[in-house]
């Protein structure tokens, strides 16, 4: 298959890329790792008449803790996530779901920043952002924002960067003492969608009280979409089996899922509900507590 | 529309085109360079037929631009052999019969090549892990996995001799 033609600019200064942006609007896309824009390119779902390649732009893949964040380039691949001893170690649940998305060799290429401003309700790094309580950050010429994920997702493939911007980084506060989280992905094989996705990052404190839950949930919406309900309904709780098993239900009934070949209304609501339970579960023994 | 001016190292030679920006580094590698060892499955990022090394880094090359490998290094399936001597990673696949009608070969000579580069002794799971990417519709993968075992047991044994 053969895109369409286009005109490919590989401005080396982020400055030079937002000029671009500027000068184009809406007829430019920005290439990152192209694993979701070149597919649509040759499907002729995605036309653009210029092409922004970013990837020549120096320090944009720049992985660093600083000032209390851990601050994630726009061009980081997923192979550098799923690889990083900081991210494993420090950020599991960021590495849960790097190594999930597409296959090897598609996260050679693929990068965290693409992943978020393509804003397909069905890629996993949206609801993990969510769950982490996690920044965008939006570099225009005008200067930069920052945006709470919580925010950024405003449609279907539609986010709130501006024409004129680009996702340059992405922020995620370092962890307090007592967090744990992980990304539960359901996929009917390597490199497909999911079915569903869960990402659940918790916070408890010593006497085993859940001070903060964060709970994102991938593919059952428009959008990624982030459970307020069962979130403040953990606030203040144990968790244990009879609170986890509300919570995920609250998750259940705030999705919104269609049904598809991957499967019925029912069964993914019902996915939802299993996968809550399992990511909450997951993410308390991260965070070094047990189920009572 | 403009074209653009590349220069490659393609299996340590370097090449030089006039290409299209529209031009896929695949088509590029097929029809420009006639390195036909690089196949085309589906077309659509699924199916790794078309993996290459991309400063050492297994990619799908029919996901990427031809003018996005400017000035980077590329080995593709025809850079495996050195001085008539198959790489261990291709005696591996001859030995083991790790292919049936050989269409996803190349990529999986790619990857396995890139996997041993990192890691020289793969578990099994990690063998399997790494060809994710990689569909085979014939072998079921057994003799595939046998074929990067055997090749990572050959590389061990040459690198202790």
């Amino acid at each position: 298959m053969i895109p369409p033609k286009f005109e490919y600019f590989a401005p080396t200064t982020v400055h030079e890329a937002l000029t671009l942006l500027r000068q184009y609007g809406a007829e430019a896309k920005l290439l990152s790792g192209g694993q979701s824009l070149i597919p649509l390119m040759k499907l002729r779902l995605a036309m653009p008449a210029y092409l922004i390649d970013i990837n020549r732009i120096p320090g944009l893949d720049q992985l660093q803790e600083q000032n209390g964040f851990l601050s994630i380039g726009a061009l980081t691949r997923e192979a550098d996530l799923e690889h990083s001893e900081l991210v494993r170690t420090k950020y599991p649940i960021v590495c849960d779901t790097a190594r999930v998305i597409g296959d090897p060799l598609v996260r050679n290429l693929a990068t965290i920043g693409g992943n978020l401003a393509h804003a397909d309700p069905a890629n996993d790094h949206p609801a993990t952002m969510l769950a982490l309580g996690a920044e965008i950050v939006a570099t225009g010429l005008d200067g930069e924002r920052t945006i709470p994920a919580a925010e950024f997702f405003t449609d279907f493939f539609t986010t709130a960067l501006r024409p004129d911007e680009m996702l340059t980084a992405i922020r995620i506060p370092a962890p307090a003492a007592g967090s744990g989280g992980t990304y539960v992905k359901l996929e009917r094989k390597v490199g497909d969608f999911a079915i569903v996705g869960v990402a659940v990052q918790v916070t408890i404190d010593a006497s085993g009280i859940c001070t903060r839950a964060g709970i994102g949930l991938t593919n059952v919406a428009s959008t990624p979409l982030k459970v307020h309900a069962a979130e403040a309904f953990l606030q203040g709780k144990r968790l244990d089996q009879n609170s986890i098993q509300q919570a995920a239900q609250l998750a259940a009934e705030a999705s919104r899922p269609e049904a598809d070949l991957r499967g019925s209304v029912e069964y993914k609501r019902d996915m939802v509900r299993v996968l809550t339970t399992r990511a909450l579960t997951g993410a308390l023994q991260r965070a070094g507590g047990q189920v009572a | 529309m403009a074209t653009h001016r590349i220069r490659v190292t393609v299996n340590g030679m370097a090449r030089e085109a006039e290409v299209e920006p529209r031009l896929l580094f695949v088509h590029f590698l097929r029809d420009v360079l006639r390195l036909t060892g690089t196949h085309i499955g589906c077309d659509t990022t699924h199916c790794g037929a078309c993996t290459v090394l991309l400063d050492g880094k297994p990619i799908k090359s029919c996901t990427m631009f031809a003018v996005q490998a400017n000035g980077r290094t590329v080995l593709t399936v025809e850079g495996l052999e050195q001085n008539g001597q198959l790489h261990p990673i291709q005696d591996g696949f001859w030995q083991e019969h790790g292919l049936q009608c050989g269409f996803c070969t190349p990529g999986m000579l790619m990857t396995g090549y890139a996997l041993l580069q990192h890691n020289p002794a793969p578990t099994e799971e990690e063998i399997r892990w790494a060809i994710s990417g990689n569909l085979c519709r014939c072998t079921g993968y057994v003799n595939i996995v046998k074929a990067v075992q055997y090749a990572a047991e050959k590389i061990r044994q040459g690198e202790a001799s």
